[in-house]
């Protein structure tokens, strides 16, 4: 971890952060390089967002050392803070405002000068669609919309570095979608480098890079097929009659382990599932209900790292009294 | 320089933009003055003479004044708490990572609330000639300039809150025990030189009162009813507003 690297965009060398006593950021280290895709992957409450904000100036450290473009995240505030864009969790707009007046303030606040200002918002809602409603107030646009008029102004300064923190966290399944050909679309398209968090699993094989978190901790950072390799091979999982038999005949054969699964199923992984399957089923002792056989995903890694799967907790108190802002926000 | 001062600008445009598209707020902004003044006020000054004694009339002169300081107090004091929820939740989050000072961002909100709470207290003082007060245009200007620097005064006050609480309910709070009883006990309502000793000494010591004094003193120019001279209420008024936004500034722009 010590290559001292002059494409490293970002440097986190042992960051730490408390909050009274609780340590949502343990000790983390790792890098971003130039023009890459970073993705944080994590359980809510995992520190991705607490780490997000040490970066971006908006929190301070326990101890560490945080470097961003070569400033320092202590000393260099604003010099850090102008090159980077930014897509919060929460929505950020001003919702009485129109889009090209949101995007005017941040101009503003920028220091753009008017005229290039002008022709940058035409050029980034153009980007992101969204250049037939750019007159209509925020309040009349549906969530996706919102989140694409929110990656657009944090490109309008052309920063060199984009957050974006869950961009699609409360979206429906199809504009989630959207939302990443966007930002694919966006890599291709910019020299720009990206760092973005999500807790769901599927999303974050865009990315070039990506670091699992849990409890404040990096647990594995590796290419997404790096990750997925770890894992022995392909996933099977299993409805028996008889559980306790079949495992114990399974470990016998594969020397694998087995977990039980949702729903009274069992799983295991085995290198190549093709030839395996029907052999297994043949000389299994047990009769066997339903058997599958799938490639791993992020989702499996996590598993195999924390013995848990990422899922939605319950709601803290501050998650509900966001999702009650969100729907005050709305009118 | 020029960068913080268009900073503050910013976030003062983005302030009076959202206020006059919020159409039911300005004209809710009619409804409580009205209600006060012509329920609440009408009511009170007619019990005079139930009571004995006279003077209903007066009453209502005196208390004008008051209700226009109650609509400069309670919008001045909103737009700056705003910033509770607004950093959690919205655009200032936004304005939290661009290149603008913090102080900048605070001068901002206190300049766009006060602006905000001085059109709002124009619009009652257009009631006026309903209560047969007259309001030259001297007088107009003065109770502009007066009812700008108790907005201020009142935004700082707000800030320094905002700044050290994070949450809704603690708002709530707020408004119960340090809003309403800075109203009640400003002389806005009734006169406080003939009150209870521990009433007197906490108006004394409440900027609001100073506020509703120099108000009353420049729109009714009756000085049996004048506590202060109005230079006092000014310097009174300029003091904590300049320190309580330095206190503001620095609370605003501490880290977690």
């Amino acid at each position: 971890m010590n290559d001292i690297n002059t494409n490293n965009i970002i440097e986190v060398k042992n960051l730490v952060k408390e909050f009274k006593g609780l340590r949502a950021v343990d000790d983390i280290t790792f890098t971003v390089k130039e023009d890459e895709i970073f993705g944080f992957l994590g359980p809510n409450g995992a520190g991705k967002t607490t780490t997000i904000n040490i970066i971006c100036t908006l929190l301070s450290k326990t101890s560490g050392e945080v470097t961003l473009c070569g400033h320092n995240v202590a000393r260099e505030r604003n010099k850090i803070r102008n090159c980077i864009g930014m897509v919060f969790q929460d929505p950020s707009l001003d919702d009485r405002l129109t889009a090209l007046e949101n995007l005017y303030f941040h101009g503003l606040l920028y220091n753009i000068p008017r005229r290039t200002l002008k022709e940058r918002s035409e050029e980034v809602l153009e980007m992101v669609n969204l250049s037939s409603r750019k007159k209509s107030l925020v309040m009349t646009y549906s969530g996706g919309m919102k989140r694409r008029l929110e990656i657009a102004r944090g490109l309008l300064h052309y920063p060199k570095i984009l957050f974006l923190d869950e961009p699609t966290l409360g979206l429906d399944p199809q504009t989630r979608n959207k939302i990443w050909d966007y930002i694919i679309k966006l890599k291709k398209s910019k020299n720009i480098t990206i760092f973005l968090t999500s807790h769901y699993m599927e999303e974050t094989e865009i990315c070039d890079r990506i670091a699992i978190i849990d409890e404040g901790k990096i647990i594995a950072l590796d290419t997404p097929d790096n990750l997925k390799n770890t894992i022995g091979g392909d996933i099977i999982t299993i409805l028996s009659e008889e559980n306790v038999k079949l495992k114990k005949y399974i470990k016998e054969i594969t020397g694998s382990d087995v977990h039980d699964a949702k729903e009274g199923e069992i799983r295991f992984e085995v290198k190549n599932s093709s030839s395996f399957i029907p052999k297994f089923i043949k000389n299994s002792p047990v009769k066997i209900l339903s058997i599958s056989a799938r490639k791993p995903t992020l989702n499996d890694v996590f598993l195999d790292l924390t013995g848990r799967e990422i899922r939605e907790e319950n709601a803290s108190t501050r998650d509900s009294l966001r999702m009650r802002m969100r729907g005050r926000m709305r009118h | 320089m020029k960068k913080e001062l268009i900073g503050v600008y910013t976030i003062w445009l983005r302030d009076i933009k959202r206020y006059y598209r919020d159409k039911p707020r300005i004209i809710g902004s009619f409804a409580q003055p009205i209600l006060f003044l012509f329920v609440l006020g009408t009511g009170i000054a007619s019990s005079f003479s139930v009571f004995g004694g006279g003077g209903g009339r007066d009453f209502l002169n005196f208390m004008f004044p008051g209700i226009v300081g109650m609509t400069v107090l309670f919008t001045s004091f909103f737009s700056a708490m705003s910033i509770v929820w607004d950093r959690e939740f919205g655009f200032l989050r936004e304005v939290l990572v661009t290149p603008i000072s913090r102080t900048s961002i605070v001068i901002g909100k206190i300049l766009g609330g006060s602006t905000i709470a001085m059109i709002q207290g124009t619009i009652v003082l257009l009631f006026s000639p309903l209560l047969k007060i007259p309001i030259t245009f001297a007088i107009f200007f003065k109770v502009i300039g007066i009812m700008f620097l108790v907005a201020m005064t009142i935004a700082t006050i707000g800030i320094v809150l905002a700044s050290v609480i994070k949450s809704m309910q603690a708002f709530q709070v707020i408004t119960n025990f340090l809003l309403m009883p800075m109203f009640f006990l400003s002389g806005a309502l009734f006169p406080l030189n003939n009150t209870l000793k521990w009433m007197n000494v906490v108006s004394k010591i409440n900027p609001l009162s100073y506020g509703i004094d120099a108000m009353r003193t420049v729109i009714l120019d009756n000085p049996t009813l004048q506590l202060y001279p109005l230079w006092l209420d000014i310097v009174v008024l300029a003091s904590v507003t300049v320190v309580l936004s330095l206190l503001g500034t620095f609370l605003f722009s501490r880290q977690e």
